[in-house]
């Protein structure tokens, strides 16, 4: 795993020549500051409730990769003060996702902080975060001793066919999708790299049902106090060295973990699948997610009756989706 | 004669005032102490709150720090300020910034009025001591603690490994016995004084000044000698979690404390707006010469301790995957039951059963294609699928959430030898498992189908193997559910005593009377077909010993639906 490691900061090193500094405002960041690090491709609807979102829970600054986009997420990114940006137009598939670029960006800016590294459309939560902002959850994770903390990917739809409801420019999408599977998650230890894999939810029932195991996995580790030598492995469902992924409290109680909402099932959806299908830029196995991408072209409905609507961190956590670490 | 309350306090001042106002407009004078960290203009806006009240004073503000003598200093600062300049109080009852009175002040003042000598401050010897977290409690009193215990751990820990292990031993000053409480007391004028007037008190001053957390010790042990009458309890409810963390109270806690019958709580989170309103309000209960009782809470903070080690059963996320073998002990988060043959031998199984118990009674969850939940629906609670493919992904992540999802609901499901076996192990090793079978009943729907016999010979076969194997697993010394094994001739011979049995498994508490039983299906011939599969060579050993009942007027009767019992 050590020799995992150093071959993908390698690889990192070496894709660093694909990226073009397009506004490079690090010289900001101070030394407790918290980072976001983030790829995007034609993200200009959710942006702006991205940027507020994390800016509230206290993020200080945020370094993107802007992987070619047209509509002008580049030129909004550009322009706020908190934002460095970087821009490439090579293979998102080929640098791992996008994860070769973010790994050379923090090696660089990230040595020392607290980083929360997600996708354009992931909102990360924790309990009690509309009181609690990240600066104390990381002072409180710092007193535990911990390095990482762990989060489900939860993902939200809305009522009716994904078309029928139109979320606004800087709308808090969990208005428009506000639904949720609450069961239904399956967990599994992986001892290679120490960590969880969970499966399941709304994409497993929709369109895995043929193949569950191919089903897109959620459980993922956003928030680590980055070490220059530290890697992420694929997208961020697991790190290197093997104890970040550690996110499990001592004995049978929970650490603390959170919930990163994922608002992939907007309006726009149905006709970014039918893009993303000709580009086959996602996953490793493109021809298995045709069949995916073909139900999402379909403008399917997501909901049942048994879903449940969304009400915040108690909910989730009375649920078991997330974790106080009280057990 | 009255009550002085002497508050510490160093953050959210304006609940600290609130709690101060509160006692000072029922005439029980406060000295506050505020932290000198606390802001400036925080604290002009509680001296100005308080203003009105000729009753408040305020003691010189030090800089305190967690576990370090400055907070003994500023108490007996406050406790000087508070007997020079209120001749009337006997007693003085230290309080912190986080605290609540939950009874009314003037049952306070009459409860210590009874008992005008006595000292109330929780005081072990340290031998005695069980809650110290970390284990220090002699060695607080011989050790020197140079470094911070919440700042620089690591040291704090060599440090005191290198004096363990040269054997250094402070010298305790004469009159001090070690003794150790919860740092929230209230003391008699006399003993106060007694402790404050000391002639060693230097002395014993610069001794506690170097002793881990003195605030727990320095009154604790004092009092022992200046004291008559000590009553070794805090009148101050809190609790302590398993990390040695107070214990936080929220808005949910108000039934639980009202319940306590104590006179004063900690630590209450600051934006508890109901417990504030509540206990600070005029309609506070009266509950006069009620005893406080903090025993009664002491079962919910048990529970709680033990969830936050051994985790809620039954659940597996990110953050909590158990992996040791504490596990095995429970699995699931909740009973359930299992039947196997009863669909067989009644029409109308599920439904009876839904009826008389009012438990959730699916099919076959594990049916080979797919899992059939109650009435067919096709996504079950928590949005659980019933393709079969997403069940045999993770059978047992599917048994677990169903549980999981339906907390409230007793579940119950049909189970046997068509269905995907790979569940069975967990069944067997779960102690929320109670599992009901009949073995051989799976011949009857056999006996009733058109098929071929050859085929149906085959068929019973391979279920009989099946079941054995199943069978075997449920007998085995590791089983942990709860099995109950009929063969179907002893089920058939006396079918009622089984019924019974399974309405009291799913509620042992209630007693049902079987007044209505489920319908049996025609079993006339049942026992020729059983002595067909033998003709042609196979063995039905699960069916057991089941009468050849073709002969006229012999058996029949005995199977046919029962009398009311």
């Amino acid at each position: 795993m050590r020799w995992k490691r150093k071959r993908l900061l390698f690889r990192a090193l070496r894709k660093r020549r694909q990226l073009q500094v397009v506004h490079d405002r690090t010289r900001a960041i101070a030394r407790n500051d918290i980072l976001l690090f983030a790829t995007i491709r034609n993200e200009a609807e959710r942006l702006p409730y991205f940027l507020k979102h994390y800016r509230d829970l206290g993020v200080d600054h945020f370094l993107v990769v802007d992987n070619g986009s047209d509509d002008g997420s580049a030129e909004y990114l550009a322009a706020q003060d908190d934002v460095s940006l970087w821009q490439t137009s090579h293979s998102y598939r080929l640098a791992r996702f996008g994860m070769d670029w973010l790994t050379w960006l923090m090696i660089r800016h990230a040595h020392g902080h607290w980083t929360v590294t997600v996708d354009a459309d992931e909102l990360l939560i924790y309990p009690d975060w509309p009181r609690r902002d990240l600066h104390e959850l990381t002072v409180m994770l710092d007193h535990d001793r911990r390095r990482s903390m762990g989060a489900l990917m939860l993902e939200l739809y809305p009522k009716g066919p994904l078309s029928a409801q139109i979320c606004e420019r800087g709308q808090d999408p969990t208005e428009v999708l506000s639904w949720f599977d609450s069961g239904g998650y399956t967990t599994k230890y992986q001892p290679k790299l120490d960590n969880i894999l969970i499966r399941g939810g709304v994409r497993s029932r929709m369109f895995f049902a043929a193949d569950p195991s191919k089903a897109p996995t959620l459980s993922k580790t956003p928030l680590v106090k980055w070490n220059r030598r530290y890697v992420y492995v694929s997208s961020t469902h697991s790190v290197l060295p093997r104890h970040l992924n550690r996110v499990r409290g001592p004995q049978a109680s929970g650490a603390i973990s959170g919930v990163l909402l994922h608002t992939k099932f907007m309006h726009t959806v149905v006709e970014r699948a039918a893009i993303e299908k000709q580009r086959r830029e996602h996953f490793e196995n493109c021809d298995l997610y045709e069949g995916y991408y073909d139900g999402l072209i379909g403008d399917p409905v997501f909901w049942t009756p048994e879903s449940l609507r969304y009400e915040g961190w108690q909910q989730l956590a009375a649920l078991g989706l997330m974790s106080d670490g009280r057990g | 004669m009255s009550v002085g309350f002497i508050l510490l306090a160093h953050q959210n001042l304006d609940r600290a005032a609130q709690v101060s106002g509160y006692w000072a407009q029922n005439d029980l004078p406060v000295v506050l102490h505020i932290d000198a960290k606390a802001e400036q203009r925080e604290f002009d806006d509680l001296k100005a709150s308080l203003a009105k009240f000729s009753n408040v004073r305020y003691a010189p503000r030090r800089n305190c720090g967690w576990g370090e003598f400055s907070i003994v200093a500023a108490t007996l600062d406050a406790a000087r300020l508070m007997l020079d300049e209120f001749p009337e109080v006997n007693h003085v009852f230290l309080a912190s910034g986080s605290c609540l009175p939950l009874r009314p002040a003037a049952e306070l003042r009459d409860y210590l009025a009874e008992r005008p000598e006595t000292d109330f401050i929780e005081s072990v010897t340290t031998e005695e001591v069980t809650w110290t977290v970390g284990g220090l409690d002699l060695e607080r009193f011989t050790l020197h603690f140079p470094f911070s215990w919440k700042r620089h751990r690591r040291l704090f820990d060599r440090f005191v490994d290198l004096q363990r292990r040269v054997g250094y031993s402070r010298h305790i000053p004469e009159g001090v016995e070690p003794h150790l409480g919860s740092q929230w007391w209230c003391l008699t004028r006399k003993t106060l004084a007694a402790i404050l007037d000391d002639p060693q008190r230097q002395e014993y001053d610069r001794y506690f000044s170097r002793v881990w957390i003195p605030d727990e010790s320095y009154f604790q042990s004092l009092v022992r000698k200046h004291s008559t009458n000590i009553e070794s309890r805090s009148l101050t409810f809190s609790r302590f979690d398993n990390q040695g963390k107070p214990h936080v109270f929220y808005d949910d806690h108000l039934q639980l404390l009202q319940k306590s019958d104590c006179f004063v709580a900690r630590k209450i989170w600051p934006h508890a707006n109901l417990l504030y309103r509540r206990f600070l309000g005029n309609e506070m209960k009266a509950l006069a010469r009620i005893e406080p009782n903090p025993r009664k809470l002491d079962k919910v903070f048990v529970q709680a301790n033990l969830r936050r080690t051994r985790g809620r059963a039954g659940r597996r996320m990110q953050s909590r995957f158990p992996m040791h073998d504490l596990w095995a002990i429970q699995k699931t988060c909740a009973p359930y039951s299992v039947f196997e043959g009863f669909t067989d031998l009644f029409s109308n199984f599920q439904t009876w059963l839904e009826k008389r118990t009012g438990a959730r009674v699916h099919g076959h969850l594990f049916g080979k294609r797919g899992a059939e939940f109650v009435d067919g629906a096709e996504v079950y609670a928590g949005c659980l699928s019933s393709s079969a493919k997403l069940r045999d992904y993770n059978p047992r992540a599917f048994l677990e959430n169903l549980l999981w999802n339906t907390q409230g609901e007793y579940q119950c499901f049909q189970f046997g030898p068509a269905d995907r076996q790979a569940i069975g192990n967990f069944l067997a090793s779960d102690q929320n498992a109670r599992i009901h079978v009949i073995t051989g009943a799976w011949a009857v729907p056999l006996f009733h189908s058109n098929m071929e016999f050859g085929r149906i010979r085959r068929v019973a076969a391979r279920y009989q193997a099946i079941e054995a194997a199943h069978v075997e697993k449920l007998r085995s010394p590791h089983t942990r559910a709860q099995v109950k094994l009929w063969t179907l001739a002893e089920f058939v011979e006396n079918p009622m005593p089984v019924l019974q049995t399974v309405l009291n498994g799913i509620d042992p508490g209630a007693s049902r009377k079987l007044t209505e039983v489920p319908r049996l299906v025609d079993l006339q011939g049942f026992g020729r077909f059983v002595q067909k599969l033998k003709n042609e060579g196979m063995n039905p050993h699960s069916v057991g010993d089941f009468p050849l009942d073709d002969i006229p007027g012999a058996k029949t009767p005995r199977i046919k639906p029962y009398a009311i019992s």
